[in-house]
């Protein structure tokens, strides 16, 4: 093997300039979707009712809407991914035959195509269960959605936590519930909230699952069995089947990537926060 | 320390929570044998209807004369997520080696939380952006735009920062010793990579990849918008395409009977198509 300083670094400049022009495309992607969003953002935007079928007006009822589906996913998915995550970390061997099997259903209910858990969604909350199109069969499609996220990050924190803790608990003379409430679930809490936190960062992206679960009706929703139309769907119709909604699009997803690029914020915040309190 | 030293708690009065833990766990477990359960549901009395010889693989799409051939749409989804891959995969080995082995550590940083959020990004936003940018420009060339071209474009631009991510992973995960030992060697940074990290990273990243694939076939929402979705074999880059996951979203809406059946073929078609990537990575990871 011989050392080649020169080929080195053509190399080195080689990467660097592709890297940069790799990069530069989603960056120019964000830059031109924001300035066409950007001149008709407003606060009155935020709150207003769409008119004329969105070309007008703004995105209140979807605001609404996309909360209200957020809550039920959260509500549904919030203490059975937690659950799954103690069961996961402190129940089972890690390599035993039921963690294997749980993980890997897990594994690949990650990986299913969002429009499956649409039609999945539709068929059971919609027709099964007689939900309906309404907030309620969207959010609780969207659980399922973003179960393995919220029950694989959470079972990482729980599993990050000090097994002096572990020692300490026995040694006190402790129960395993008692272990859970007060120490495990506590300890792990700030990793627990990231989880959560990029649950819903993937909720708030979707769309697909939700076209025929929450549907696409524009009115302010009167309670979880109404159907509602998410922020992501509206900038699908928008484009796609309003003549002229370009600009409402833009101006939504200009809202909807704001929220999004928060909560990343918040997430890596946690994640060191986390960090540091593992080293201390 | 897998469970060498670790005391175990007591479980006296605690049978009520465990339950419930178990509870919560074969919810989640079975969560995705409900999905198999439903679709399997759907479509079977397609399949023994003797719908089925004309379904699948059939080349005409005619849901009012109870034609269902997916041929057409399983041409588009492989096609598009093909062009994504082969243009996204490589660009994004790219990047991640360089974030990883030339950028300047301030560089390094700045590009991870860049990936971070464009990985968040909806699709939507996506497939608005190529609706907004893409198709006018291609229209330019070769109209009317929306195109396997541009579907291959914005699909591609998608998973690109998920092919950096998984790449990034495989590089980290290449011990250090070696890496001492390659600059004890005297190897250039470039013959580091070629030698050492690429070969030993080699079975992470074409796991990541094939993963991706499997994230850009299911893709709906980006693909819907730019593709065009004419229900005919792609002869050209230029020509529209349908997808799978395009003619669920498309037809759904007003479907019923058997043509609602046979949207749920297309979706257990999709949902094997993950399965059976999902075990290839596997294997691919058990190998290294």
């Amino acid at each position: 093997m011989r050392i080649d300083g020169a080929r080195d670094r053509w190399a080195a400049a080689l990467f660097a300039s592709a890297s940069l022009m790799i990069m530069a495309l989603p960056l120019l992607m964000l830059v031109e979707v924001v300035g066409a969003g950007l001149p008709r953002l407003s606060l009155e935007f935020l709150y207003a009712p769409p008119m004329d079928a969105g070309r007008a007006g703004g995105i209140g009822p979807m605001i609404v809407s996309t909360l209200a589906i957020l809550a039920v996913c959260l509500c549904a998915a919030l203490p059975v991914g937690l659950g799954c995550a103690l069961y996961l970390a402190e129940c089972v061997p890690a390599g035993s035959r039921a963690a294997r099997a749980l993980g890997y259903s897990l594994d690949v209910l990650g990986g299913v195509p969002s429009i499956v858990f649409g039609l999945f969604g539709y068929r059971l909350f919609a027709i099964e269960l007689g939900l309906g199109f309404s907030i309620l069969s969207g959010g609780l499609t969207l659980a399922c959605m973003v179960l393995p996220l919220l029950i694989r990050v959470s079972e990482e924190a729980l599993r990050a936590t000090p097994p002096s803790y572990r020692q300490a608990a026995a040694a006190l003379g402790l129960s395993q519930g008692g272990f859970l409430r007060r120490v495990l679930v506590p300890a792990a809490a700030p990793g627990i909230a990231a989880a959560l936190i990029l649950s819903v960062g993937r909720a708030l992206a979707e769309s697909a699952a939700l076209l025929f679960t929450a549907g696409y009706v524009t009115r302010l929703p009167d309670s979880v069995f109404d159907s509602g139309r998410a922020l992501a769907v509206h900038i699908y119709d928008l484009s796609m089947n309003v003549a002229g909604g370009e600009g409402g699009a833009a101006t939504t997803a200009v809202v909807l990537v704001g929220l999004l690029t928060l909560i990343n914020l918040c997430a890596r915040r946690l994640g060191q926060a986390l960090h540091r309190m593992q080293r201390a | 320390m897998p469970g060498l030293s670790m005391p175990r708690l007591s479980m006296q009065g605690d049978r009520v929570l465990i339950g419930a833990l178990s509870a919560c766990a074969l919810l989640s477990g079975g969560v995705l044998v409900l999905i198999l359960g439903f679709l399997v549901l759907e479509t079977g009395p397609l399949l023994a209807g003797g719908h089925v010889a004309r379904a699948f693989l059939g080349a005409e799409w005619h849901p009012a004369d109870h034609t269902f051939g997916l041929r057409a749409m399983i041409a588009g989804s492989l096609a598009v997520s093909g062009l994504a891959l082969s243009w996204a995969a490589p660009a994004g080995i790219v990047v991640a080696v360089w974030g990883r082995l030339y950028a300047r550590p301030v560089l390094g940083r700045l590009y991870r939380g860049v990936i971070d959020i464009l990985a968040g990004i909806p699709s939507v936003v996506y497939g608005f952006w190529g609706l907004l940018a893409i198709v006018p420009a291609i229209n330019r060339v070769r109209p009317p735009g929306t195109s396997l071209l541009a579907g291959g474009l914005v699909l591609g631009l998608m998973i690109l920062p998920l092919c950096a991510l998984s790449t990034d992973a495989g590089l980290a995960r290449v011990p250090q010793s070696y890496l001492r030992a390659a600059a004890a060697l005297g190897l250039s940074r470039f013959g580091t990579l070629t030698r050492i990290l690429l070969p030993q990273a080699l079975p992470a990243i074409v796991a990541g990849c094939v993963l991706q694939l499997g994230r850009a076939l299911g893709e709906t929402m980006a693909v819907v918008m730019v593709c065009g979705n004419v229900v005919e074999v792609p002869d050209s880059l230029f020509a529209p395409v349908r997808t799978l996951t395009a003619n669920i979203a498309l037809e759904m809406a007003y479907a019923s009977g058997w043509h609602q059946r046979a949207l749920f073929m297309s979706g257990l078609v999709l949902l094997m198509v993950t399965m059976v990537l999902f075990g290839l990575t596997q294997g691919v990871r058990k190998r290294a």
